[in-house]
This record gives structure tokens, sequence and C-alpha cells, in this order.
């Protein structure tokens, strides 16, 4: 009763703060409300017994994504945000496309089966801790994909410094601040 | 006891939520965040389905989506600022150049 109770809670906090982040003008308001809706997912996570996906969810996601995505906000220009348009021209049908999808997303949830059990019970997770049965389960059987894992993480890190990297013009000498302006 | 159904609703009405602010923003960082609520319905149901399945490999993938997610943010938002300095704007219709 007390799951039901938190479960409704979580789930109407999580669509009106979602509803609200693509609506707002201001889109530092569209940030915020999304770190609400993290917050309330890793809630959703505490229910189905994933600790340590909680944790994760709330330092990943609401700790680094979310402050990487302030940050961003701040370097473009915000007070033109305020003035202008902030939906496409086309934008009822992008409404109508995207209802469609949720009810069609929506009449396919009842032929759903389940398949068949795993090997790792309510009980046996609680006995192992989950942080452990995770780890068990990453470095055995998933050991290949995370080494992908953190090949991506690589080359996400590369990627950022490229691109945020100044261009430096032409005729610059590296190693001093001093350029030569070009006629 | 609260039964699947219940999380998978509320995936698929993130999930479209999601999909109605990527396809109707200008602000192509507002865009970025609504792909990032999409990630988030996909977690939430691999999560509920691994607890009702008794499984860890749904939590594992999560886990994966979650480090697939970080990259997509880092290297997006560096796209999003090189775009604004050689355009001075982060509007997606005004972006137009391969138009025709």
């Amino acid at each position: 009763m007390f799951n039901q109770i938190l479960f409704l809670y979580c789930a109407l906090v999580i669509i009106s703060t979602g509803l609200l982040a693509v609506r707002f003008k201001n889109p530092v308001y569209s940030v915020l409300s999304v770190l609400v809706l993290f917050f309330h997912m890793a809630g959703l996570y505490l229910i189905l017994n994933a600790e340590f996906l909680a944790a994760i969810q709330v330092i990943v996601y609401a700790g680094a994504i979310l402050v990487l995505y302030l940050f961003v906000m701040f370097l473009v220009n915000l007070r033109q945000e305020l003035k202008v348009e902030r939906f496409i021209a086309s934008h009822r049908v992008s409404a109508i496309t995207s209802a469609a999808l949720g009810i069609c997303l929506l009449a396919i949830i009842p032929s759903f089966k389940l398949g068949a059990k795993g090997a790792y019970p309510v009980e046996r997770i609680q006995q192992l801790t989950h942080t452990k049965a995770m780890g068990f389960e990453l470095y055995s059987t998933f050991i290949l994909p995370f080494e992908i894992a953190g090949l991506i993480l690589l080359i996400a890190v590369i990627g950022g410094l490229v691109l945020a990297r100044k261009e430096r013009e032409e005729g610059c000498n590296p190693g001093t601040d001093t350029c030569e302006v070009k006629k | 006891m609260i039964p699947l159904s219940w999380y998978m609703v509320l995936a698929a009405i993130l999930f479209s939520i999601g999909t109605y602010g990527f396809l109707v923003r200008r602000n192509i960082i507002i865009m970025f965040l609504s792909i990032e609520l999409m990630l988030n319905a996909v977690n939430l149901n691999l999560i509920a389905m691994s607890h009702y399945m008794d499984s860890l490999v749904g939590q594992t993938f999560t886990f994966f989506i979650i480090t697939v997610a970080a990259s997509e943010a880092a290297i997006g938002l560096g796209l999003v600022i090189v775009l604004f300095r050689n355009k001075k704007t982060v509007y997606v219709d005004n972006i137009n150049e391969l138009k025709g």
C-alpha cells in the first residue's frame, strides 16, 4: 500500500515536471524541473530494489549531466530566449504526432508477456546486496561491453576537448599570445 | 505489490513527452534535454522488467545506457558550443543551409 502511494506520487511528479520542462520559456527552469524529475526517477528505482542504480542516477544524471547542460546554457545567449518564440512553426503537427505515438505505445502494453525467470530473485539480491550482485554480473557476463563503455567514455573526453577548442588562426605563434594580423 | 503495467504506462507517457519536446522546441539544448527524458523512460522500463523477471540483465543494460547518455551529452553540448561560436544561434530553424 505504501509502495503504491509512493509510486503514484513519483509518477505524478515525473509527468508534471516532464511536461513543464518542455513547456517552460526560460531554459534554466526547464533544466531545474528535469532535475526534480531525475530525483523522483531515483525514488522509483529504490521502489524496484535497485539501490546502486538510484545512486548512479543521482550522481551521474543530476550531478554531472545536468550541470553540464547548465554550463552550456550560460555560455550561449539566454537574454534572447525570453523574447523570441520557443516553438517551431509546425508545432501542432508535432504535438499530434507525439500524441499518436503515445497512444500506440499505450495500446501495445496489454499484449506484453513476461519472459522466463532469471537467476536473481529479490531475496538473493538482498542477501548479496545490490551493488555486489551488479558487480558479479558486470565483471563476468558483461566484461566486453564494460570495456567498450570505457572506450566510449574516452572518445567522449577526446571529442569534447577537440570540439570546444578554439581554432588557432593562421600566422599565430604557438607559445606566445601575439598573433600577426592578416590583411 | 505494484503491477508491471503501471511502470510501462509511466514509461510510455514519459517517452511521448520526450518526443513532443524534441519535435516542438526550437532551442537545440532543450532538444537534447528531451532526448535525456526519452532515455530515462527506457531505463525505467528496463529496470522494472528486470525486477519482475528476477534478472539483472536489464539493470546492467541501464548502466551502459547511462554511460552512453553521459558521453552523448558531452559531445552534443560540445557541438552546440561550436555551432553557437560559428552561427551565433542555437535555434534549429535558423540553421537551414543544407536546404536545396
